[in-house]
């Protein structure tokens, strides 16, 4: 018996009950279209991250200052000032893992532009830093090393505090007070969005390190930085340049036997790494959940399966009769119950899909359909289908054709 | 002429719990090609049951059954699905034709699971919707159909694969006495093309159709007798 006659049966039967059989999807339609909807939201908000791991920049190690003590206060880690510029070139030209470092320090401040002012961090940083972030201007042009070498006063904006300072104008060639010095603005970074913490990193003023270290910080030496950023030469080289540091860094400091480093390292990949699998995690979960309802439509599948059986028990008999093997009635009722399965299943892509989309346009949730699972949901409604009509397709299979026929 | 049927000593035993009944106690008797017989006795006589053995739905405890030369015992479920697809042809009391599906595709039944090309399975199908005199109902639904009509249908479907034996179990149960003579009609007329028929009924009229009779009672034969037709 060819598939295509068997399909042409299990289409007619479907039809001639179609209230029963549409009310038998709609298990499978609420079961697929749940975890449509809930793997696209779980996708999402790993994208998101992933996004985000892209925006601070890849394969980045944080060195920031340890703690200091000071009249038996101690301040938290990056409180002391126990890295230099000097400790920025040392990695530079020492660590071969290494592709660029940037020593940054960090203050904030109102900026004043004519009538309008805003209060914004104050970012000092070397002109790697736009390379380690991989941070690109707009409009205008970066800060370069002259500007560094030189403590020239001029600075870059983030979007936001461009837009709150100047609105639609451009800003560039003008004059803003930062801490009521004056600084050129050259130009306009590109918008970069949340960090992971969730704060906007766009609502930031860049100047030189230099510029900033001798006119908007204080501190105890000249050429302290707050922070230094690096950036490995490759993913799989970020543990190693963690370590070439640490190490440059104990032997310059001096951090010998049990001695606690006056600094640490932050591997901030790794962080995110470990939040995108957390966020991978969570959609699975949402998957498991809906994938019960799954269980409960296919429940519902066999329950009216094996009604149909029994209903049709003279219909079995009539085709055991004029030549049907076991393994005809077996194939007939097994292709009822998945083609049941799967066009509820399409049903509920369909549906998943667009309670995915009207969620993210509602709720402002980022929402992502991978080809995936959508493969996977329409797979595993066959599937469904498989296991569940079977038990009602083998019982069909193994009725006797004389009390089949008998049968009122 | 050769033997289509031939049953030697058939004996049937049902177990009920701890309790065994004899159906069939020795049935033997042999069914030449061309033949039209009637089996007939009360209900509880054997009959149905020997017509179940006879249709391959049923094996008999001892004895045995060579239908068109194959020896019919010890086969699998699905070689004997496949010794009904294709050497019987079968019309029951209740028609059994298979609802919200055209005249045509219950006649194709049998060839569907015989593995027929639907080209060819058509073809054949109007050919046998037509032996029975049923040329321009094909695509209409049994509902549609009188009671006449639909046994017709039933008669095509058995027909169609070429059987060995058409086997009948009262065909005209549920018809009136006009359509019952037409049906009988139909059956005397294949019968004449050479077409071996095997029909149980408890009605004399009906029965005197067939050029045999043979008569069950508790699980044996009674009696076989050559009858001159009534047409």
């Amino acid at each position: 018996m060819d598939f295509l006659q068997t399909l042409k049966i299990a289409l007619r039967a479907l039809r001639t009950n179609k209230m029963r059989s549409f009310l038998t999807m709609l298990g499978i339609i609420i079961g697929i279209s749940a975890v449509i909807a809930m793997m696209a939201v779980g996708t999402g908000a790993s994208y998101v991250i992933s996004q985000q791991i892209a925006s601070i920049g890849s394969n980045i190690i944080l060195v920031i200052p340890g703690s200091t003590t000071s009249g038996g206060l101690r301040t938290g880690s990056g409180g002391a000032q126990t890295l230099s510029s000097d400790d920025v070139k040392a990695i530079m030209a020492e660590c071969p893992s290494v592709a660029y470092a940037a020593g940054t320090v960090r203050t904030s401040g109102q900026v004043v532009s004519g009538n309008m002012n805003w209060s914004s961090i104050i970012m000092g940083g070397t002109p790697e830093l736009f390379e380690i972030r991989e941070w690109p201007v707009v409009s205008g042009r970066p800060i370069n090393q002259d500007d560094e070498n030189g403590a020239i006063k001029v600075c870059l904006l983030g979007q936001t505090v461009a837009e709150n300072l100047f609105g639609s104008a451009d800003p560039i060639g003008s004059i803003i007070r930062i801490k009521k010095i004056p600084f050129t603005v050259i130009g306009v970074l590109d918008r970069k969005g949340q960090s992971p913490q969730g704060t906007d990193q766009d609502d930031a003023v860049f100047v030189p390190l230099r510029t900033a270290q001798r006119n908007l910080v204080r501190s105890q030496r000249t050429g302290i930085v707050g922070s230094i950023i690096v950036k490995a030469k490759s993913e799989e080289l970020i543990n190693k340049a963690e370590s070439e540091i640490q190490s440059l860094l104990n032997q310059r400091h001096r951090i010998t036997g049990g001695k606690e480093p006056d600094y640490s390292t932050r591997n901030l990949s790794e962080i995110l790494a470990v939040a995108e699998k957390s966020a991978k995690a969570m959609s699975l979960l949402l998957g498991a959940v809906a994938s019960i309802s799954l269980i409960v439509g296919g429940i519902g599948i066999m329950n009216i399966m094996l009604v149909s059986v029994t209903e049709r028990t003279r219909e079995i008999g009539i085709r055991m009769a004029i030549g049907a093997k076991k393994n005809d009635i077996l194939m007939q009722f097994m292709t009822e119950a998945v083609l049941l399965t799967m066009l509820g299943g399409l049903i509920g892509i369909a549906l998943g899909t667009g309670g995915a989309t009207v969620v993210s346009r509602l709720l402002e949730w980022p929402t992502m359909i991978s080809f995936q699972s959508i493969a996977i949901a329409f797979v595993f409604s066959g599937a469904v289908g498989i296991f569940f009509g079977f038990y009602p397709a083998k019982k069909a299979a193994g009725l006797n054709p004389i009390d089949a026929l008998r049968y009122e | 002429m050769s033997s289509v049927i031939s049953l030697t000593d058939i004996r049937r035993v049902f177990i009920m719990g701890d309790q065994q009944f004899e159906a069939l106690k020795g049935v033997s008797f042999d069914v030449t090609a061309g033949e039209f017989v009637a089996i007939m006795g009360a209900s509880g006589s054997g009959k149905s049951t020997c017509m179940n053995i006879l249709g391959c739905l049923d094996l008999p405890t001892s004895g045995s059954y060579l239908l068109d030369g194959l020896d019919v015992g010890g086969m699998t479920t699905d070689q004997l699905a496949d010794i009904r697809n294709k050497k019987l042809g079968f019309v029951f009391q209740g028609f059994n034709l298979l609802a919200r599906t055209p005249a045509v595709e219950n006649v194709e039944l049998p060839l569907v699971y015989a593995g027929l090309h639907s080209k060819e399975r058509r073809q054949q199908a109007l050919i046998a919707m037509e032996q029975v005199g049923l040329a321009g109902k094909e695509n209409n639904h049994p509902s549609q159909l009188s009671g006449g009509q639909q046994q017709r249908v039933a008669i095509a479907r058995a027909l169609v694969n070429n059987p060995a034996v058409i086997l009948a179990d009262e065909p005209t149960g549920n018809l009136d006495s006009r359509t019952t003579e037409e049906i009988m009609g139909l059956f005397t007329a294949l019968n004449k093309q050479g077409i071996t028929i095997i029909m149980v009924t408890h009605e004399h009229d009906v029965a005197s159709y067939a050029g045999r009779q043979i008569t069950f009672k508790d699980g044996r034969i009674i009696s076989d007798s050559q009858i001159k037709r009534t047409d």
